[in-house]
């Protein structure tokens, strides 16, 4: 058959943050660099990102923060997906992250972490191989 | 079990992450599609309602799905929606974002949401979007919803996929010449104005009940405001009115049975496509003479 797969990520913004900058610019950014993108809009609780992350079938996640709420809601999401049967979804994390969180993150789950500071093409990267290594442990790698 | 079987079973269990994958599985072309797609429900597939919402961009497609959603919940009925978003035709990319509207259905159980990118299609619909419909009716939902990509006269595939086809139009996009021409408003079973409260809207409504008792119809056009939601409960059982209608009549059943025919042949072009694609390069064309004469040949030597 015809090969038209293409990769499937959903950006969300956990939490009680408005400010959908950061999340509407890296999500144009991957469209632009051929991913679908599903975008749940800014105000979402953990559960439903996973629960969105479920239907659509995406290989990824990535979260948007620029409220400081990171430390509690990033690694809720990652605990969100485990409960609705998710775990093997990746979680990739941004926004306005301080140099020490990401430690814990990082042990809480999230598999990249991008700021301000972290060029547009290090983003995309990231994004691909996290697909790369879903697809893979699917069996459709 | 294999995997495939599995993923089956887990389907008609309504396992959230089994629909899923069977959508992507079949939308991707994998192999073990036509398994997926031959084990599934046929009594459930044939009993589903199909609803089809269509309609230029930003008429409020995606916010009346998400009450059309509310009001169904109200009377216990599962859904699957399909909500169709445009590729890009530079990169393949695409920004998924009707689901945006539709988050306040997130944690119910009974309502599948689906975004799916045209990847390439230009009829309004992706390729996949019937497999998509078939697969969750075999996951009990008895009612989907599909939303088209933002249409402007003539994508018309979501005619033959849904069983009522309602489209969805506000004021303020165009005079009543617009009303006036052929294609989709021609075939729409039910004509919305949306943004009911905004101005103009009283006069596109009297504009379009012109041009359907032109056409020899009586039927009126349905007023909604989307955002409070006036109006939705009216359109969902004039929906429910038309969809007895059509399955008593008959209709229902001929319809399905053409749109299925229609399928057929897509995929059938779907699949030729890359084939005629490499005996094109192979052959090297210069870019003068008679593209359809060339066609020809290449069609009979198959």
């Amino acid at each position: 058959m015809t090969d038209t797969r293409k990769k499937r990520i959903l950006i969300a913004k956990p939490g009680l943050d408005g400010h959908d900058r950061g999340a509407k610019f890296i999500a144009r950014a991957l469209r632009d660099a051929g991913f679908e993108v599903v975008y749940t809009g800014i105000r979402r609780t953990p559960e439903e990102i996973a629960a969105a992350a479920v239907q659509e079938d995406v290989a990824c996640v990535g979260l948007s923060s620029l409220s400081g709420a990171h430390l509690r809601l990033f690694p809720a999401v990652v605990e969100a997906l485990a409960a609705a049967g998710a775990e093997d979804i990746p979680v990739l994390g941004g926004g306005v992250i301080p140099e020490e969180d990401w430690e814990y993150l990082k042990s809480s789950g999230i598999r990249d972490i991008f700021t301000a500071g972290t060029a547009i093409g290090v983003i995309i990267s990231a994004f691909d191989s996290a697909c790369d290594d879903h697809y893979q442990r699917r069996g459709q790698g | 079990m294999s995997e495939t079987a599995l993923l089956i079973q887990a389907l008609a269990d309504r396992k959230p992450r089994a629909i899923a994958r069977a959508i992507t599985l079949v939308e991707d072309g994998a192999d073990c599609a036509d398994e997926i797609l031959s084990a599934l429900d046929p009594e459930r597939i044939a009993n589903a309602t199909v609803v089809g919402v269509t309609g230029p961009p930003g008429a409020g497609k995606s916010t009346l799905t998400s009450t059309l959603i509310a009001e169904y919940r109200k009377q216990g009925i599962r859904l699957g929606i399909i909500a169709i978003d445009p590729s890009s035709p530079i990169t393949g990319g695409a920004l998924l974002g009707d689901r945006i509207r539709m988050m306040d259905h997130a944690l119910d159980p009974d309502v599948i949401v689906r975004s799916m990118a045209t990847r390439g299609r230009l009829g309004g619909l992706c390729a996949a979007a019937g497999a998509a419909v078939r697969i969750m009716a075999a996951a009990g939902c008895s009612h989907i919803i599909i939303e088209t990509v933002g249409v402007g006269q003539s994508e018309m595939d979501i005619i033959r996929l849904a069983d009522i086809t309602s489209l969805v139009l506000a004021p303020g996009l165009g005079d009543d010449i617009q009303a006036m021409k052929a294609g989709l408003l021609e075939v729409a079973d039910l004509l919305v104005v949306n943004k009911a409260d905004c101005s103009g809207a009283d006069t596109l409504v009297m504009d379009l009940e012109g041009m359907l008792r032109q056409g020899g119809r009586n039927d009126r056009v349905s007023t909604t405001v989307a955002t409070s939601g006036k109006g939705v409960a009216e359109l969902m059982s004039r929906i429910a009115e038309l969809n007895d209608i059509l399955r008593k009549s008959g209709e229902k059943t001929r319809r399905r049975q053409q749109a299925f025919e229609l399928e057929v042949l897509d995929w059938a072009q779907e699949l030729l496509r890359p084939r005629i694609l490499t005996k094109i390069g192979n052959r090297g064309y210069a870019a003068t003479g008679d593209p359809r004469r060339l066609a020809r040949e290449l069609v009979d030597a198959f």
